[in-house]
């Protein structure tokens, strides 16, 4: 069942369009992130389910009630900013307890509250310290925790971690996730990191200028973007033009620059031109002659991974191959490139080859 | 052995040097000729003597004048806290244009001379000024603020609170406008989130304005001497009268001291107690 329902959400500031004809529904105690470039109208969106921004047109729907012109101090959301908006005149345990404060909780309850919200985090132990004498990781702890004690329907995250460093950014992705799910809050995430949105969410909303591109679970966005700007924008990608010189029954043949590529199985029917999508770990390099030649122009050692540049008949692609143990290839090898049936994408100027057709 | 760091000294010499020989020797002469008695037939003498002093303990004239200085300043402080902190606040919530035009109208007195415009409040104050003829219009009698503490405030609070807009407004700018969001979506009013939120993190800019305010009030010369005259003399304006018009220097000097110590001591301490209270707070 729908539990917060966003309805043709519209925002305009002057003649510009921030967010256009947003809609989506989203289930009780469901992680759905926004994810787009910046600038795209996530966190005006966001502000508007929070009743930050007012809406131009379309509707807010929580639980079953038209929450669109509530104020925001009715709505009871819990949302950390992306500057985490402590205040700075109060330690944790004061700002965590405002909320509660908000509601008429008397004072010992809301200390206990407040103590038991920041255990969560993790944090029971700084409860007398002020924002300004916390690292950037505690003082989002802190805001999560402010966000989480007034126990609200849906917590909204602004980017909430893009403001630390990548380790403990990774750490915490994994907490907040565990987090979500042990209370099992609805919470809608506002990022610009592709990886962020798939490690984390159910559901993943790609949003490209005010509009949305794509609403769909990590492993079927990553595979199976719905146009260009998806599968660009999610993940790495080798996007490569093509001309089709062949279309029939039992498969396709399309050539670049010269070369031609046999595509088994996918009948391109009258397209002619399209642009084929390959991951770069879906790639295989091996000495064994199959596929095309290449010849690795740069060998970037990456850990678990290998990252090469390599020149091709079918021009310059980006390849990852894990790491064995073993040295990888170095720059000027020569080698082949070959992949799996089924690993390219195909676009065509509508979208998505497979779901257009 | 340890060295000595020669250079923030040398650095810093040409300043030192410049206001001991411009300001502090001015000072330390003024307190020493307040250690003098004069007499007003033969003049300034030569003797050392804390009877200056005493004179102004023991006579109740003093006293009335130095309490009249100390409500005059707490008083405009006060309203310029009234005024000027909402002032900045409105201003701060402002968009452009209009923002750049009101904040250039709020500094604008800033631009003319205090004496051009404390004459142009003595003109509207004055016995036939536009206030009385408007006020007389009204059937309330000819109304004169000239000469009362009345007319002194409200030309003083009118100069001064862009001093205090100008610090609460850099306050403002400090903070996270997001707290305040905050505050809403955790379920506070507008006016919650402006009295537990806004307030208390444009505090130190108050206070900072405040002592630029009263310590400027209780300095003023130019406004209480025009709009107070003779008949509401302040320390400043008595100072000036005992040497001008009395020639008795050293209570003049003697007075000055006073009314920089005053200032002194209660400068800082209310920086004393803004410190400690938000050593934690703000940087
Ligand atoms: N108050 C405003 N007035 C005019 N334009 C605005 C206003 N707020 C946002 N915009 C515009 O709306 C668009 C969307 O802004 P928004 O803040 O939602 O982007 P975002 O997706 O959150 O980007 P980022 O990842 O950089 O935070 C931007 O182009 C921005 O310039
Ligand atoms: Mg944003």
């Amino acid at each position: 069942m729908t539990f917060l329902r966003l309805e043709d959400l519209t925002k305009r500031f002057g003649e510009f369009t921030a967010v256009e004809n947003v809609d989506l529904s989203i289930e009780r105690g469901e992680f759905v992130s926004l994810l787009g470039p910046s600038g795209c109208g996530k966190t005006t969106t966001l502000q508007m389910i929070a009743g930050l921004q007012e809406p131009t047109a379309g509707r807010i729907v929580l639980g079953g009630t038209d929450i669109t012109r509530l104020p925001p101090n009715k709505r009871g959301l819990g949302i950390v900013f992306q500057s985490y908006a402590l205040f700075p005149h109060m330690d944790a345990t004061g700002n965590v307890a405002f909320g509660l404060e908000m509601k008429g909780i008397g004072r010992s309850e809301r200390q206990e509250r407040a103590r038991a919200a920041l255990k969560l985090v993790k944090l029971d132990h700084l409860a007398d310290r002020f924002p300004k004498e916390m690292s950037g990781g505690q003082r989002q702890r802190v805001a999560l925790a402010r966000a989480l004690v007034i126990e609200p329907p849906v917590l909204l995250l602004d980017e909430p971690l893009s403001n630390l460093d990548a380790k403990l950014r990774e750490e915490m992705r994994i907490e907040l996730r565990l987090l979500q799910q042990e209370i099992g809050v609805t919470t809608i995430l506002v990022t610009h990191d592709q990886e962020e949105a798939l490690s984390m969410s159910d559901r993943v909303v790609v949003m490209e200028d005010g509009r949305i591109a794509q609403i769909a679970a990590p492993l079927e966005l990553y595979e199976r973007p719905r146009d260009l700007f998806v599968s660009d924008f999610v993940g790495k990608t080798n996007l490569l033009e093509a001309r089709v010189l062949s279309a029939g029954e039992r498969g396709s043949v399309v050539g670049i620059e010269g070369h031609q590529i046999d595509l088994p199985g996918t009948d391109l029917g009258k397209l002619d031109k399209v642009t084929l999508s390959l991951r770069p770990e879906k790639l295989v390099m091996s000495d064994a002659a199959d596929g095309v030649e290449a010849k690795v122009l740069a060998a970037i050692f990456l850990g678990a991974n290998w990252l090469y540049r390599v020149q091709t008949p079918i021009g310059e692609l980006f390849v990852t191959q894990p790491n064995s143990g073993r040295p990888g290839f170095s720059n000027g090898d020569k080698t082949w490139l070959s992949w799996p049936d089924g690993a390219v994408n195909i676009f065509s100027a509508e979208g998505r080859f497979d779901e257009t057709h | 052995m340890k060295r000595i760091n020669a250079t923030p000294y040398l650095l810093t010499a040409p300043g030192v040097l410049f206001f001991s020989a411009l300001l502090g020797a001015p000072m330390v002469m003024t307190l020493l000729l307040s250690l003098h008695s004069y007499d007003y037939t033969l003049g300034i003498q030569d003797d050392w003597t804390l009877a200056n002093y005493l004179d102004v303990f023991t006579d109740s004239y003093f006293y009335v004048i130095f309490g009249r200085t100390l409500g005059l300043s707490l008083l405009v402080t006060v309203l310029c806290i009234l005024i000027g902190a909402p002032e900045a606040y409105i201003l701060s919530r402002m968009r452009n244009p209009w923002r750049s035009i009101f904040l250039l109208v709020v500094l604008g007195p800033l631009l003319v001379s205090v004496v051009v415009r404390t004459l142009g409040w003595a003109i509207l104050f004055g016995g036939n000024g536009l206030l009385a003829k408007t006020t007389a219009a009204l059937g309330l009698g000819e109304v004169s603020l000239m000469y009362t503490m009345t007319g002194m405030t409200v030309a003083l609070v009118h100069v001064l609170v862009p001093f205090m807009v100008i610090p609460v407004w850099a306050s403002l700018q400090k903070m996270d406008p997001q707290s305040e969001d905050a505050a809403l979506t955790l379920g506070a009013s507008p006016f919650t989130v402006i009295r537990r939120i806004t307030l208390p993190q444009i505090t130190p800019g108050i206070l900072s304005g405040s002592i630029i305010c009263f310590a400027l009030t209780a300095a003023a010369f130019a406004t209480p001497s025009i709009i107070g005259g003779r008949r509401m003399k302040v320390v400043a304006t008595m100072i000036y009268d005992e040497y001008k018009n009395t020639l008795n220097w050293p209570m003049g000097a003697t007075l000055a001291a006073l009314l920089l110590f005053a200032n002194i001591v209660i400068i800082t301490s209310a920086n004393r107690l803004v410190e400690r209270r938000f050593a934690k707070v703000f940087e």
